[in-house]
């Protein structure tokens, strides 16, 4: 019923509607929900950065709305990150993976240079000018993720083998790309940041169709090693107890385990619904530290309840779960690797971050993807929204 | 897509909804299960609770005029230990709160510094982590800007302080009376269940005193206040506030005027006995009226109360407490034991008609009398011939009262058992001290009170239990032929516990083993003067709470009446009357305006071993219808006509206006209302 319309010699111009749902189309580009989806979240996060961090400035009087007005920056830019990342086919990225690593690397090496600015102990972070800063280990994790899906999709040379499996070469040749990462991350230090880049190469290689016996092996070898740094002391005592202390904080009230019972404490008085946006005097007291950029889980705790906790962590799974379906239905290995490596990203950096405050996990310096107050995360998570998009159109095209 | 990659990626799934799961769960748990109890833990996490002292209240004399007056000012502390982190050590900080306050640099500088060797006051002596007070009396205005800037004055407070002042009205300075506050102890704090308030300005108890008895009304209820704090701990706002509620004002029957007569009276007489060679350190001086109620009760030495604001030093403990200074702080109107000598004789004559003496009789009054083979003389007196009671009180014949103490000792004699015993019957001439309230205390409402001592059968053995083997341990060091004590201990070794007919005669006129409290002989006299009531004598009139009502009347309690008829203590009355006018108190009271006041009186001069005899006047006035009862006791002072006496008359000219005097107490009466308390 679209299309030529009998009787006329040329085709009729289409209507706006009928063109936007075409394929291709501006409706059918892009994959709407998930632009949704993520809106909401940048949008929850957002008013959530706002009343962290409003009670606190009032009183110290100075502007209540600075952080709401520069998450908004952040969010508008990023939105405009994830659209510009989304219109390109996704290929193009295959073919500028080195370059994205090479600058990834470049950048976590002037953090190490006197251009990097420490916050909390991690010297993680580079100044611009203008009071701007860049975080370069949130864009490591893009860069770990093309590069490693570029590598781990290399089609082998040698003839007869079966197409789109790597072998376990490819697997080292990724390996190798990583390190260098993982490692300067690392330095910083940066410890949950790691972890992320870990599990997510790991999450790749796993889905990427290694063989089985590879990957057993391994895991085995990963172990024999954890185990060897362990009770060879390689770790040292600070850095266990740092991890260990979740278990245990009421032994650590000065550090750790003081962050994690004040924020339990927040998370745990919010009850099911929460006492209201702007009441929570938990949060809004600055009892909780970096309550408006690590531990903006805890007012969502305190002041939304379980009610509201629960919506961010829904609308997260929700957008995890469509990385996976994108990465399901891709016919492309690269795509797919891309797809599910933003899939372990996110559901990696969700459960260690939601877990540190209600003490499941270790405390580490990682944000809540969307949520977190920070320039650097949100312009990296709307990023790999874009690749998302762009993997999915490149489907949809040729569905 | 290969087919391992699709399972594989089915493995993420259920790895990503196994996450979630476990965080959903977890948050349930935490948020709706024990929820209730994060929200406590938060509230405690943000909250402070303050306990805002209550103003305690204060102790009036019989018109209102405060005697304690306790008052809150604002206090401005200094914490040297927070201050000292500064960059420059606080000198900044300390500039600026000299310029707030108007005080010289030097002088805060000065009072901020440890008093260690070679710093001369002002100086601070107390701890270096308590906060050190440097201005005691800062503004409103002041106070507000050092807590509205923390950081301009950092370690810098202002807080409200409750401080005691004794205005002494008309020089009145009963300060034995009223007590003292002193920091609580943790014990205290347990058996009292208060609140501990942490500031110690705060948590003061009155130790001693009116101030110690009265603690549980004065004190009032101190508030709280619960203030939100953020987690560097700096307050935002109130949260609840229970105000401290102000303590009741104790209204008092002390007559500052007449108070401060009595202590100029005890000044004078004990100046007076010094210049006559006698060793006097101590006296006391009561002024109560005949229904039980202290108008005056001054005590000698006294001491500046004062000493115990802010801090007591060593020094001023020493002198305070050691017997060197004739230890100030005890008050020996209630805790005085002195023999009564001659004062004693309204029991013994009393005790005499109760166990069938003639009042109307004649009694042999001879120079000497003799018991025993010992001789027990009249204290240089010729023989008078047989006299009534009347004259043997007005001259004060001793020897009639040895008779009587000797005869009732005869009879009575049987009731010694041979051997030592707590349970042998009361010598009946020892009952009527009982009687008259002598040998327990009077239960005034102080919290220290001595019992004097009353020469029971019972009190006897406790007497001879506790030395004989231990103790002085007569036993051991008594010897029969030894020298004069030793003679003595022998002797209380082996019969300390019978009464011995010489202790009987001596009993009689208030010597010997008869103590009395110069209270217990006020009130016995209290008795004698209105007709035969014993009271237990209250300071107190009135708790009056802050808002002006009288929250509870104190009214003296009657514990018991004297057994003795009401001709026989109108009898006493008017042969007391005479020893002023032509007895053995004539002379202290010659010239007296008898017309306008009629002073009755008896005079005690008790002998003890090695010393000054104790000087004695107990009195009361008017002779017919009498209102007041003023006692003087004055160990080491020689003759009560000497001494006291004419202490006893100076107070009677303060309390009526005579001899161009003031009156104390116009029209010779109390106020007839409770003064209005309360603010």
């Amino acid at each position: 019923m679209t299309g030529m319309v009998v009787g006329k010699y040329r085709p009729e111009r289409q209507r706006l509607l009928t063109r936007a749902v075409a394929k291709d189309g501006l409706l059918r580009r892009y994959d709407w929900f998930l632009v949704l989806v993520t809106c909401l979240l940048t949008g929850a996060g957002t008013v959530l950065v706002w009343a962290a961090t409003e009670p606190s400035l009032r009183q110290a009087g100075q502007d209540p709305h600075t952080y709401l007005k520069k998450q908004l920056l952040n969010a508008a830019i990023g939105v405009a990150l994830m659209f510009a990342t989304a219109s390109l086919d996704y290929r193009r990225y295959r073919a500028w993976s080195p370059l994205v690593y090479g600058l990834a690397l470049l950048l976590l090496l002037a953090v190490m240079t006197p251009l990097g600015t420490s916050v909390n102990g991690a010297k993680a972070w580079i100044a611009l000018p203008g009071g701007f800063q860049v975080e370069p280990s949130e864009f490591a994790k893009l860069a770990l993720i093309l590069a490693g899906a570029a590598l781990l999709s290399r089609r082998p040379r040698v003839e007869g083998q079966r197409p789109g499996r790597p072998g376990i070469m490819a697997v080292v040749r990724a390996g190798l790309a990583s390190a260098p990462l993982m490692g300067l991350v690392a330095l910083e230090p940066a410890l949950g940041v790691t972890m992320v880049l870990v599990f997510t190469l790991v999450g790749m290689i796993v889905v990427s169709g290694l063989r089985l016996r590879w990957i057993l092996g391994l895991g085995a070898l990963a172990a024999a090693v954890v185990y060897a740094a362990v009770t060879l002391h390689l770790m040292k005592g600070y850095q266990v107890s740092r991890m260990t202390a979740f278990l245990h904080p009421q032994q650590d009230l000065s550090g750790a385990g003081y962050n994690l019972i004040q924020a339990k404490t927040a998370v745990g008085s919010g009850g099911m619904l929460g006492v209201g946006l702007f009441q929570g005097t938990f949060t809004g007291n600055n009892f909780v530290p970096s309550q408006q950029t690590d531990f903006i889980f805890t007012v969502a705790g305190e002041e939304a309840g379980f009610a509201g906790a629960a919506v961010i962590i829904g609308l997260l799974t929700v957008l995890i779960i469509r990385a996976l379906r994108i990465a399901a239905v891709t016919d492309d290995l690269f795509g797919m690797l891309v797809a599910s490596g933003i899939a372990c990203w996110f559901i990696f950096q969700t459960f260690v971050n939601v877990g540190m405050t209600i003490g499941l996990m270790p405390i580490t310096g990682l944000p809540l993807p969307f949520v977190s107050y920070g320039g650097s995360a949100i312009f990296a998570d709307m990023i790999a929204v874009g690749l998302l998009q762009a993997v999915r159109r490149h489907h949809s095209v040729f569905d | 897509m290969i087919p391992v990659s699709r399972r594989r990626l089915a493995v993420l799934y259920v790895i990503v909804i196994a996450m979630i799961a476990t965080l959903g769960g977890r948050l349930w748990y935490l948020q709706v299960m024990n929820g209730t109890q994060f929200k406590t833990l938060a509230a405690q996490n943000q909250t402070r609770t303050i306990v805002v002292p209550a103003v305690r209240g204060q102790i009036l004399d019989d018109t209102g005029q405060a005697l304690v007056a306790n008052k809150t000012t604002l206090v401005v502390s200094v914490d040297m230990m927070q201050l000292s982190q500064q960059k420059d050590g606080g000198a900044a900080e300390l500039e600026r709160l000299s310029t707030l306050l108007g005080l010289s640099d030097n002088l805060v500088k000065a009072k901020t510094t440890l008093c260690t060797k070679g710093v001369k006051p002002p100086c601070w002596s107390g701890s270096p982590y308590q906060p050190i007070p440097v201005d005691e009396q800062v503004s409103d205005k002041a106070a507000l800007q050092i807590l509205e800037q923390p950081k301009v004055y950092p370690g810098i407070t202002a807080q409200v302080q409750p401080v005691v002042e004794y205005p002494m009205p008309d020089g009145a300075n009963p300060a034995q009376v009223l007590g003292y506050l002193q920091p609580i102890t943790p014990e205290e704090i347990k058996a009292r269940h208060l609140v501990v308030t942490g500031f110690s300005g705060v948590d003061l108890v009155g130790q001693a005193g009116l101030e110690g008895q009265y603690d549980a009304q004065l004190r009032g209820q101190p508030g709280t206040q619960t203030v939100a704090v953020n987690a560097a701990g700096d307050v935002t706002g109130t949260v609840s506030t229970a105000p401290a509620q102000t303590g009741d004002d104790l209204v008092t029957s002390i007559s500052s005027k007449v108070q401060a007569v009595a202590q100029n009276a005890l000044d004078t007489a004990i100046k007076k006995a010094r210049g006559a060679g006698n060793s006097v350190n101590q006296g006391a001086a009561i002024v109560e009226t005949t229904d039980g109620r202290i108008v005056a009760m001054a005590s000698y030495p006294d001491y500046d109360p004062n000493v115990w604001t802010n801090g007591i030093s060593q020094q001023e403990f020493t002198s305070l407490f050691g017997a060197k200074n004739g230890a100030p702080v005890l008050n020996y109107d209630a805790q005085g034991q002195y023999p009564p000598g001659s004062t004693f004789k309204l029991v013994s004559t009393a005790g005499a008609v109760a166990n069938g003496y003639d009042l109307h009789g004649q009694y042999n009054c001879p120079a000497n009398y003799s018991i025993a083979g010992r001789n027990y003389n009249n204290d240089g007196e010729p023989d008078q011939g047989p006299i009534s009671f009347a004259e043997a009180l007005i001259q004060s014949c001793d020897t009639v009262y040895y008779e009587i103490g000797y005869q009732m000792w005869q009879k009575d004699h049987a009731n010694d058992g041979s051997k030592p015993t707590a349970s042998a019957p009361v010598q009946p001439m020892m009952q009527q001290a009982l009687d008259w309230g002598f040998g327990k205390p009077t239960g005034i409402d102080l919290p220290a009170e001595s019992a004097g001592s009353v020469p029971t059968r019972q009190w006897l053995y406790y007497l001879w239990k506790d030395n004989a083997y231990q103790g002085q341990d007569w036993c051991k060091n008594g010897k029969e032929h030894g020298s004069y004590v030793q003679q003595i201990e022998f002797q209380d070794c082996t019969a300390g516990w019978v009464w011995e007919p010489g202790q009987a005669a001596i009993a009689a006129i208030g010597q010997g083993y008869v103590t009395v409290t110069p209270l217990q002989l006020a009130n016995a006299y209290v008795a004698l003067a209105n007709g035969g009531t014993l009271y237990s004598p209250r300071i107190g009139q009135a708790l009056v709470s802050p808002a002006g009502q009288v929250a509870q009347r104190i009214n003296p309690p009657v514990i018991g009446h004297v057994p003795a008829s009401s001709g026989t203590l109108a009898y006493i009355r008017g042969a007391l009357a005479g020893v002023v006018t032509q007895g053995t108190a004539a002379g202290a009271f010659k010239g007296f305006p008898d017309n306008q006041v009629c002073v009755a009186g008896k005079t005690g001069t008790a002998q003890s071993f090695g010393k000054n005899s104790t000087s004695v006047f107990a009195s009361f006035a008017p002779c017919k219808n009498p209102q007041y009862v003023v006692v003087v006791m004055l160990p080491n002072s020689g003759y009560g006509a000497d001494a006291a006496a004419p202490a006893v008359r100076q107070i009677y000219d303060g309390i009526y206006g005579l001899e161009k005097q003031k009156p104390a107490l116009p029209g010779g009466k109390p106020p007839a209302s409770l003064p209005a308390a309360g603010r």
